[in-house]
């Protein structure tokens, strides 16, 4: 790694990788940052060392990464992998953590591609070991060829069927499905149901994971209203309520899965202007036509900024590369213009579905928010939902204020896990909008370093960028 | 969780609570506790409630474990190596003060 590259790039998903990919080879020197040991982001994770003989178990759209990993690494692109970026400042002097070593970097331009992580599902029992994630579920399934047979997934949204399909591929029981789904969202879908339909093949494809799965006799339980996991070290079953009636079933294994969300850490802790998207119930970046932000320089590609899916990071990466690429005087603004044009039909193409797919599996306001006072909203901390409400009635206006009332937010995860149900509790128990609230107050570092790293990172002055 | 599949990944050998356990190289140390049929990886600092992990992506931080001596460490982001001892971590965790965590560390934070 060098003390200064025209443009970096944090993130090695679809964005990045489309990133560095397309910046590298005009002259200018690219850096590509990432905290894995192998380029492929969460959707492409371990694509290139994947051993399972029957791609279908995975599927095809997850085998279209190799042919990103490979432009990436014939790009001329530097790839560090293992790599923690845990600050970028509007100087856009970037803190990175390798092997126990911190050092300081400085770009002329910088692409955030930090992706997406699972929105939070605060209730009752999400804490307990063997609660995980579908995306988590995914995960190991990909890199370690690990699965839970006899698991219940429970919650809304294509990546819960599709990981359950995935299992069902692979031969692995699935106990249930049970499908938090409002009833009400089909009809709210309804309107951008025209447009949807031009990306037909993307509508059937979730259809068919459906159907799949029903056919193949996996209980899959619509229109649940509420759910809790029970047990003590460990989690036993769900409860489940459909109308006025819970049921229950046992279970060692859950997978939870109600939509994923930017993670806005980095961008936040830079200081991007974000405002808050109703449409898809988080906080959304600032950007410009070439995802740049209201920080000049700085620029976020990929669900980082809003979410759009695998297809949409790969083009908008291309498009932010391009954008950096003409800022840093590698490209003219006519070449950039055509040079990405391409990408901006495409892209075009891939957002058509999104609007009915918002509406349609927009998560209920009480998945959200929790309703009994007792349910953990912190994880780190151990903050429950009653601390939250009894701080707003003492005075508390916004979540950082929360902080001192309660430590909500405070932990290792540095809000990624409540950030967005205390933004939306507090709003609601205020009766404001969440823009009026805020955001938690991010800063670096995003991630936790070593004191000893810190201390011994380089005094002598770092030679600054000119600021545009 | 068990291990689909084709399963002719070369094997690493690690210690988890004083027990030999056999993992993949390429696997995370979560990946290779919960093939083992561990689930709880640490007791929480606040109540002492049992914690496992959840995200496998490096962002909830429920996964932390103590590795070779040194604690919260994130067991999804940390690649199994031949005799790395993990331990579950116990509330906050010893920071050890005079512990040196430098020196050849290959895992990253």
């Amino acid at each position: 790694m060098k003390s200064r590259y025209d443009i970096a790039i944090v993130g090695a998903g679809p964005a990045g990788m489309a990133a560095a990919a397309a910046a590298a080879g005009h002259g200018a020197s690219v850096l590509l940052l990432d905290e894995q040991s192998e380029a492929g982001g969460q959707i492409y994770r371990a694509v290139s060392r994947q051993n399972f003989k029957d791609r279908n178990i995975l599927g095809s759209d997850y085998y279209e990464g190799l042919d990103l990993v490979s432009e990436l690494a014939s790009s001329g692109a530097e790839h560090v992998t293992g790599a923690t970026v845990w600050q970028v400042s509007p100087e856009r002097e970037i803190g990175v953590s390798k092997d126990g070593t911190a050092r300081m970097v400085t770009a002329g331009q910088v692409i955030l591609a930090t992706g997406a992580q699972e929105r939070p599902f605060p209730v009752p029992g999400w804490t307990l070991p063997g609660v995980m994630t579908a995306g988590g579920a995914q995960s190991v399934l990909k890199s370690s060829a690990l699965a839970a047979p006899d698991a219940v997934f429970a919650g809304s949204g294509p990546l819960l069927y599709l990981v359950a399909y995935q299992y069902m591929k692979a031969g692995i029981p699935v106990r249930a499905i049970l499908d938090t789904t409002p009833r009400a969202n089909a009809l709210r879908a309804l309107p951008h149901l025209p447009a949807a339909l031009r990306s037909i093949g993307a509508l059937m494809k979730g259809r068919r994971w459906i159907a799949s799965l029903r056919a193949a006799g996996i209980p899959f339980i619509k229109h649940i209203e509420d759910l809790k996991l029970t047990g003590t070290d460990c989690v036993t079953g769900v409860e489940y309520r459909r109308g006025k009636r819970w049921r229950k079933i046992d279970a060692a294994q859950v997978f939870l899965h109600q939509g994923v969300v930017p993670d806005v850490n980095l961008a936040m802790a830079a200081g991007c202007a974000h405002r808050w998207s109703a449409a898809q119930l988080c906080w959304h970046a600032e950007t410009d036509a070439w995802g740049e932000t209201d920080i000049p320089g700085i620029a976020i590609a990929g669900d980082g900024a809003a979410i759009g899916g695998a297809l949409a990071a790969e083009y908008l990466g291309r498009i932010a590369a391009h954008g950096a690429l003409h800022r840093c005087g590698c490209l003219g603004r006519a070449e950039r213009d055509s040079l990405a044009a391409p990408f901006r039909r495409a892209l075009a193409g891939e957002m058509r579905l999104r609007p009915f797919l918002d509406a349609l599996f927009r998560p209920p306001r009480r998945l959200r928010i929790p309703q009994g006072d007792a349910t953990i909203v912190c994880r780190c901390e151990e903050v429950p939902a009653a601390l939250i409400r009894e701080s707003v009635a003492l005075g508390c206006l916004g979540p950082n204020q929360l902080k001192s009332f309660s430590r909500c937010g405070m932990g290792p995860c540095q809000g990624r896990f409540c950030g967005l149900t205390v933004s939306e509790m507090i709003a609601e128990a205020r009766g404001v909008g969440v823009a009026e609230v805020g955001a938690l107050r991010l800063r670096p570092p995003v991630k936790p370093l070593m004191l000893e790293e810190l201390a011994a990172l380089a005094v002598e002055p770092v030679s600054m960028p000119g600021k545009r | 969780m068990r291990r689909i599949g084709r399963d002719d990944a070369p094997q690493v050998t690690i210690e988890f609570e004083g027990e030999p356990l056999t993992a993949r190289r390429g696997d995370s140390v979560a990946a290779a506790l919960l093939a083992g049929n561990h689930r709880s990886f640490r007791t929480t600092p606040v109540s002492g409630a049992a914690r496992g992990p959840f995200c496998m992506m490096g962002s909830c931080f429920d996964c932390l474990v103590e590795i070779d001596g040194a604690p919260n460490r994130q067991a999804c982001m940390i690649e199994v190596r031949e005799g790395m001892r993990v331990r579950r971590q116990r509330g906050a965790g010893d920071i050890g003060l005079g512990h040196s965590t430098g020196g050849g560390r290959e895992d990253t934070p």
